[in-house]
């Protein structure tokens, strides 16, 4: 295969492809180190496919996906006090990691995938548990158990945090999912390279052999 | 039946249905953009995924009405 010669030259046009697949508008790509560049575009949306010089999906992955994160982090943030008003929500509440059993967020599993902007909360989870104060005002900080007596006994609970933020936490938890769960996508195209189907989507006719 | 829907012009300016619009772009250009390489084909594409999701959303929506509109 051309790939092993030529490093990781992806030539769409020349290389075998699926016969479902055909590449009609795609110049021949150079996917440098595929996997550095799917480490980059994990790390921040856009980066591997800037490290690979192609600039232009690089502004579009960073600015539709940060652009969904940030939307995301901002709907799950309020000044408003909780409770008993010991202290404030505080920002990015949507976006927060935790392994207990019962109250497991499956959904960071997919905020997670937009890397280094979600990794905060493991931070602030590590600092929850070690019974440490959490630290940016909360920010990406899992809520507060119900009893608890220290350092963080004034961040809110998960009662808090759908009290005051009302439907706009689940919007928030949307907003940063999908955002994590577009990145897979970009992750790919920085591994891969972009798959074409054909025009419709039908299956085109092809007499090509491996 | 779609006077529910035009009845108040606020409340459909004011409606979370908006908070889809941004996702439905960033979804429609990201999917698009792992389809193609050149930006021209990325924004078609994107233009007709976008189309697809709206398409899809408005008759969900006015199933829900009729339903509504029945009971």
């Amino acid at each position: 295969m051309d790939n092993q010669s030529t490093g990781n030259h992806h030539d769409l046009r020349s290389s075998p492809v699926p016969e479902n697949i055909e590449q009609t508008d795609s110049p021949p790509i150079d996917l440098k180190d595929p996997a550095l560049a799917a480490f980059l575009a994990w790390l921040i949306p856009g980066l591997g496919h800037l490290y690979q010089g192609r600039r232009a999906k690089a502004a579009l992955f960073f600015v539709c996906i940060m652009g969904l994160f940030v939307f995301g982090l901002y709907l799950g943030s309020s000044n408003e006090q909780c409770k008993d008003g010991k202290g404030k929500i505080g920002y990015g509440r949507a976006v927060y990691f935790s392994w207990k059993k019962g109250e497991r967020t499956w959904a960071y599993l997919c905020q997670v995938c937009v890397g280094l902007p979600a990794l905060p909360a493991m931070i602030q989870a590590s600092r929850m548990n070690h019974h440490k104060p959490v630290w940016w005002g909360g920010f990406m900080a899992p809520p507060r158990p119900k009893p608890c007596n220290d350092a963080n006994k004034d961040q809110p609970t998960l009662h808090d945090l759908h009290r005051v933020l009302n439907r706009y936490f689940e919007l928030a938890w949307v907003f940063t999912t999908i955002a994590g769960l577009l990145n897979v996508l970009a992750i790919y195209d920085a591994w891969a390279g972009p798959m074409t189907t054909t025009p419709g989507g039908k299956k085109e006719e092809s007499t090509e052999s491996d | 039946m779609f006077n529910l829907l035009l009845a108040d012009g606020s409340r459909l300016w004011n409606n979370d249905l908006w908070y889809a619009l941004p996702a439905i772009v960033a979804v429609s250009l990201v999917y698009a953009a792992t389809r193609h390489e050149r930006m021209r084909p990325i924004w078609l594409h994107a233009g007709r995924v976008a189309g697809w999701i709206i398409g899809f959303m408005f008759i969900v929506c006015v199933v829900l009405v009729f339903l509504s509109w029945m009971t």
